[in-house]
């Protein structure tokens, strides 16, 4: 797993991330939840799960395509897309330009194609240090040309989402992204063709309502929050303090809008047999 | 007049509400109540009707006609069983062939702890995907406000006009405001920046019409006719797999030059 998760190093700092003294000390992590202080090879063995209370800390979208896919099995696509300014919005060329930087990556999700334990598949993985995770044309475009390709090549689309939803810098066009996504999403199945999404902590707003909640399967991490409207905005609107667990995963769970919750180093294997339940065409299944 | 001006006048409760669309341009208009699931939604409408001599499925975020309708009404905030009462007409239009006529004019969907429990981002994922899949016409017109993906839910449409003052937004100014500037007091700035106006939306491509409002709205009510007429007219000779996927097309090339 250690391999894999290595996939590519980001070169970025990490949720919980110590300051490191310069020097060749080894990184040290604290948990958000329980404060456990654990170096980074431990954490990078358990898959950034806390050793003392199992909080899934978050990691790249990078990082995670690593330890779910097999080793060189992934062929990204593309990678040159990026957002530019439609609105000309205030503020958010510079916006962009530091998510790049803090992320390392060019938009706030990442597809391809790969094998998960030997079973093609396409792949997305979006990520919470580029802008939230939000959605604005460019991810919608790339998501949109990954359901295509995956259509074109009869493969099923296993998505990691994580997100705060529509871009508002981009306007309009931003909310425009939910119908088309969900358009290429629809054509894909109604080929036949499986989606599987895991959501990750968070997954709100307009990705909740488009494209995470649209899945054959939808399966969660432990903890993550997925909803439509942020808690912050819903305590503001109600003037209600929410109860401890809203909106997280578990919650999900038991009204029934998730199908299973599953841990980070669980997932692998789970994704792999759903993948292999679903192979063949839909003709050649009965 | 300046973004924010319009974002009143796009509010401003003396312009028609969607039922009275309604009593202009459909006869026979029957209404159907509940989402059978959970409940009825008074913000959601739903029912059939003749729009001209065609029988459509008629659907609108309804914000109210005075105080204690509005309130009903949750000011045209529909809950995720509006969502799934609109789901509902819009799988029977399906069935039977019919267009389906969107009227929308709301802030948003519901926002509220009741909302999420009965999921309400689940209730909109399968309204677009739904409407991602029809093979009949969906003619949406933004009346009032087009607020986030609550408006959008009525709005994955195969045409979509605007009146002159609508709004159609990501996200309300307001919210915006807090979000991107961290000042709720922004407000003015925030609905310049978010570019909302219909004259805005025809130029993203994002609608295909603004229909004028004239003194007392009698010119939108026959503007809005004359185009829904011809759209519907102009389905005639189609498919339904090729209206499914004029839909498709419209939407897929949106925000493509901005990526």
């Amino acid at each position: 797993m250690l391999r894999r998760s290595l996939f590519k190093k980001p070169n970025l700092r990490l949720e919980g991330q110590e300051n490191t003294p310069p020097g060749d000390r080894i990184p040290v992590f604290e948990c958000p939840q329980c404060r456990n202080k654990q170096e980074q090879p431990a954490l990078e063995e358990s898959l950034f799960l806390c050793a003392r209370c199992g909080y899934h800390y978050k990691i790249t979208a990078r990082q995670r395509l690593g330890m779910m896919l097999d080793e060189g099995s992934f062929r990204e696509m593309g990678a040159r897309i990026a957002s530019k300014d439609p609105l000309q919005f205030p503020g958010y060329q510079e916006k962009l330009k530091q998510a790049r930087e803090q992320s390392g990556e060019k938009e706030a999700v990442i597809t391809g194609t790969g094998s998960i334990l030997g079973r093609p598949c396409a792949v997305f993985a979006m990520e919470h240090q580029f802008m939230m995770g939000s959605m604005g044309a460019a991810v919608g475009e790339k998501l949109t040309r990954l359901f295509e390709r995956a259509l074109d090549k009869c493969l099923p689309v296993v998505g990691f989402t994580v997100s705060g939803g529509a871009r508002v810098q981009e306007g309009i066009l931003s909310l425009m992204q939910m119908a088309k996504v969900s358009g290429a999403v629809r054509q894909h199945a109604d080929a036949g063709l499986l989606y599987i999404a895991v959501l990750c902590d968070a997954t709100t707003g307009g990705v909740a309502a488009s494209f995470a909640m649209q899945a054959d399967i939808i399966l969660a991490e432990p903890g993550a929050l997925i909803g439509f409207a942020g808690p912050r905005v819903i305590e503001q609107t109600t003037r209600q303090k929410l109860p401890e667990g809203f909106q997280r995963a578990e919650f999900q769970l038991d009204k029934g809008f998730v199908g299973k919750i599953v841990k980070r180093p669980e997932q692998r294997a789970l994704l792999g047999l759903l993948l292999k339940m679903h192979t063949g065409g839909k003709d050649e299944r009965v | 007049m300046s973004a924010y001006k319009r974002v009143l006048a796009a509010r401003n409760n003396q312009r028609p509400d969607a039922m009275r669309y309604i009593e202009h341009m459909i006869t026979d208009f029957v209404e159907l109540h509940g989402d059978r699931r959970f409940s009825d939604d008074p913000a959601m409408v739903a029912g059939l009707g003749y729009f001209g001599s065609r029988c459509v499925t008629v659907l609108a975020l309804e914000k109210g006609s005075d105080t204690p309708d509005r309130l009903r009404r949750n000011f045209g905030s529909a809950q995720p069983e509006g969502y799934r009462k609109s789901l509902w007409h819009m799988r029977q239009a399906e069935k039977f062939g019919r267009p389906v006529l969107c009227f929308v004019d709301t802030a948003g969907a519901a926002c509220g702890v009741g909302a999420e429990e009965r999921g309400q981002g689940q209730a909109i994922a399968e309204n677009l995907w739904e409407m991602m899949g029809l093979r009949v016409p969906v003619l949406s017109v933004i009346i009032g406000e087009g607020g986030s993906g609550g408006a959008l839910a009525l709005a994955a449409a195969s045409r979509v006009w605007m009146l002159e003052n609508a709004i159609y937004s990501v996200l309300s100014p307001e919210g915006a405001a807090s979000i991107i500037y961290k000042d709720a007091g922004k407000v003015v700035e925030a609905s310049e920046a978010l570019k909302l106006s219909a004259q805005d939306m025809l130029d993203f491509g994002v609608i295909e019409g603004i229909l004028p409002e004239g003194e007392d709205f009698s010119q939108a009510f026959s503007a809005l006719r004359e185009a829904f007429e011809a759209a519907l007219t102009g389905y005639q000779g189609m498919t339904g797999e090729q209206i499914r996927q004029e839909r498709y097309a419209r939407f897929r090339r949106l925000g493509g030059d901005w990526a």
